[in-house]
């Protein structure tokens, strides 16, 4: 999956901080709920539920606490990009279309 | 099933059923828009849903009436093993967070109603776009009538209708008022119906759950006494097989299985034309994030209602058909009027989601049969009108489906419909990303992966069925077990590489892309938010003007293209066609201000 062609300034820099801790967020829930063998087990016990199923319902919130970061991360760029493309914009202008 | 109606829970359950059924037919005044005319209004609501109302739909469409009764079924039946579930929604989230705000913008964009008619527009297919909207179709068909089989559940164990009446008529009547009530407001009302119903449904599931998940387990001794009496329950050996029924924790061998009928079933879910339809109603792009934000609720819900199997084991309900074990379990368990409010809950659990799967199927027959085959000029007003009728014809469909034919017979096609419907990824978030895929080496990857799966699933042999006994297979070349949609994708996806690579070597005609990389990142026109400035939310809006025009049948195979138009090139020619469906997002009045900041 290769990322579209750069089209203005915002997209030079492909690999930012940002975007790798966005890429992490995404990808954890992943790796944890599909290493099955890391929770296929009774104990600990948390009010006698066994601990393959308050495990996976705990993945819940953690993945959605991780989706939350990679909202914020996203949401901080494009409000960047918003702000140079504002700039920008009026420069081009006359030339789309 | 205690042989005599259950009176009062059924006066409570009409009394619900009412309230909704007047909700319905309002629904069709509810933030109305100045044109009703055209399908975004009747098939999307008018693209006009903020964040929460998104959020009600989205809840109310995945997470159905059949999830609430088949989920805890399962895991009754045979413990750790129906638990994928949650793992599956768990990864939806973050999945679906990475590709549908393309999906969103370029639709937006575009005037696309469905994936099919971005598939059209991106590679220029109509062949592909006509493949991926008849995979919808059927793959919607038998989970509408999987709706129905949760209120045939839920009616049964009322003692109403079901199977102790004799005379056939007698015994689906309440299902056919029913369904005849869905049907005459999803015509009037379009997705508005479902959308305002949606609170009422998930109000109820989610009180519903709280006061089960709290009460049950004090009746019957705590969580340590019901995973006792559970786990001993499922280690005694099944009198047909000769294994135990279950186990407590995914024993080694089972563990693939559950890795990949959770991955699959995630990468599938947001193929499904329904889940597309409430993406496509919201009205801006980050309504689609914020919502894989806060849709995890729903999966812990749907967490603490799987455990209901176990409570059901322990409650040692013995019932025939493993649907009826959660309405059975409610019923033993709760006062008669409190059984009612659970039974509604179910009930209107599954009218929402049929609703929207009738409109999402009825919209790609409009957009992409009728429209791309058969009437290509046809005008706004008679599409609203097509799809308004289709959708009549599907629930007709499933209704006979389920009343003419065993219930097995739906499952085995919703298991297939899983399949089939994951065959479509390759082509719709490849091609959102990227446009190497070639147009042709797609339909071939998407054939091979139907066709396999469609032949592994017809081998899986169970105690009670001979054929589509269940949705795991031996994995070919790795020996271990595990969902056949995912192997049959594998394979769909090596063919469509390798074909992509054969067929860009001898230079064949790779369709015109209609679309831009802008298209995918762009927002709408204006969305004023609290904490925002106010402006063009994307670059490029200000100069692309809200809602660029597309072209309804431009995406045959016509002389402009060649190699050259293929990569999403920026400068590649425009097709505008004399397009009739200009959806302007900017013109409609954003009547609700962004819920959340």
């Amino acid at each position: 999956m290769s990322a579209p062609p750069p089209t203005s300034a915002r997209s030079q820099q492909i690999v930012t901080p940002a975007r790798v801790i966005t890429g992490l967020c995404l990808v954890a829930p992943f790796v944890a709920i599909l290493w099955v063998d890391s929770y296929a087990r009774i104990e600990p016990t948390l009010f006698g539920i066994p601990f393959f199923y308050w495990y996976q319902m705990l993945w819940v919130l953690i993945s959605a606490a991780l989706t939350v970061i990679a909202y914020r991360l996203v949401r901080r760029e494009q409000d960047r990009n918003q702000r140079a493309g504002a700039t920008a914009e009026t420069a081009e202008g006359g030339e789309a279309r | 099933m205690n042989g005599g109606v259950n009176g009062v829970a059924l006066g409570v359950f009409v009394f619900f059923f009412l309230v909704v059924t007047v909700m319905g037919f309002r629904a069709a005044r509810w933030r109305k828009a100045a044109d009703g005319n055209s399908l975004d209004e009747w098939g999307l609501g008018g693209r006009s849903f903020g964040t929460w109302i998104t959020w009600f739909l989205l809840g109310g469409d995945l997470y159905t009436a059949y999830t609430f009764v088949a989920v805890p079924a399962a895991i009754y039946a045979a413990g750790a093993s129906g638990f994928f579930a949650v793992p599956y929604t768990i990864l939806v989230y973050p999945l679906i967070f990475t590709f549908l705000p393309r999906l969103w913008s370029v639709s937006h964009r575009h005037g696309y109603v469905t994936t099919s008619d971005f598939v059209r527009g991106r590679f220029g297919s109509r062949g592909l776009s006509l493949a991926v909207a008849l995979t919808g179709i059927l793959a919607t068909m038998p989970y509408i009538a999987l709706q129905l089989v949760g209120i045939q559940a839920v009616l049964d164990v009322m003692g109403v209708g079901g199977s102790e009446s004799t005379n056939w008529f007698v015994k689906d009547l309440p299902l056919l008022i029913a369904f005849g009530v869905l049907a005459a407001y999803t015509y009037s009302s379009g997705l508005r119906a479902p959308a305002l119903i949606a609170f009422v449904k998930d109000a109820l599931i989610y009180l519903v759950i709280a006061v089960a998940i709290i009460y049950i387990p004090i009746k019957l001794g705590g969580f340590d006494a019901i995973f006792d009496k559970a786990g001993d329950a499922l280690a005694q050996p099944n009198p047909a097989t000769g294994k135990p029924r279950g186990e407590l924790a995914s024993g080694e061998s089972a563990q693939w299985a559950y890795a990949t009928l959770a991955f699959g079933s995630a990468l599938a879910l947001f193929m499904y034309p329904h889940s597309i339809t409430a993406t496509l109603s919201g009205k801006n792009r980050n309504v689609i994030r914020r919502n894989t934000t806060i849709l995890p609720l729903y999966s812990l819900m749907l967490g603490f209602l799987a455990l209901l199997g176990f409570m059901a084991i322990a409650a040692g309900i013995k019932v025939d058909n493993g649907q009826l074990a959660i309405p059975q379990l409610f019923e033993d368990m709760f006062p008669d009027w409190f059984t009612g409010v659970a039974f509604a809950a179910i009930g209107i659990g599954a009218l929402v989601p049929a609703a929207i799967m009738s409109i999402a199927a009825a919209n790609l027959f409009t957009r992409n049969i009728y429209k791309d085959f058969l009437k290509p000029n046809a005008t706004a007003e008679q599409e609203t009108k097509v799809s308004k009728l289709v959708s009549l014809l599907v629930k007709v469909g499933a209704l006979v489906f389920v009343l003419g034919m065993d219930k097995t017979v739906a499952i085995n096609f919703q298991l297939l419909g899983g399949i089939w419907i994951l065959q479509t990824f390759p082509a719709l978030v490849g091609g959102l990303f990227t446009r190497w895929f070639h147009r042709w080496a797609l339909l071939a990857g998407w054939a091979v992966g139907m066709v396999y799966g469609t032949l592994a699933a017809y081998g899986v042999a169970s105690p009670t069925q001979q054929h589509f006994g269940g949705s795991n297979a031996l994995i070919p070349g790795i020996g271990e077990t595990g969902y056949i949609g995912v192997t049959a994708f594998v394979l769909n996806v090596a063919v469509t590489v390798v074909l992509t690579v054969v067929l860009r070597a001898f230079k064949a005609p790779a369709g015109v892309d209609e679309t831009r990389p802008e298209d995918y990142t762009a927002d709408a026109p204006s969305a004023p938010s609290g904490k925002r400035p106010a402006g063009p939310a994307d670059p490029d809006d200000g100069t692309a003007g809200p809602g660029a025009p597309t072209g309804g049948g431009t995406g045959g195979d016509g002389p402009g293209e060649g190699p050259g138009t293929d990569g999403g090139s920026p400068g590649g020619p425009r097709t505008d066609g004399g397009g009739t469906d200009t959806p302007d997002a900017g013109g409609s009045p954003e009547k609700e201000p962004a819920a959340m900041g």
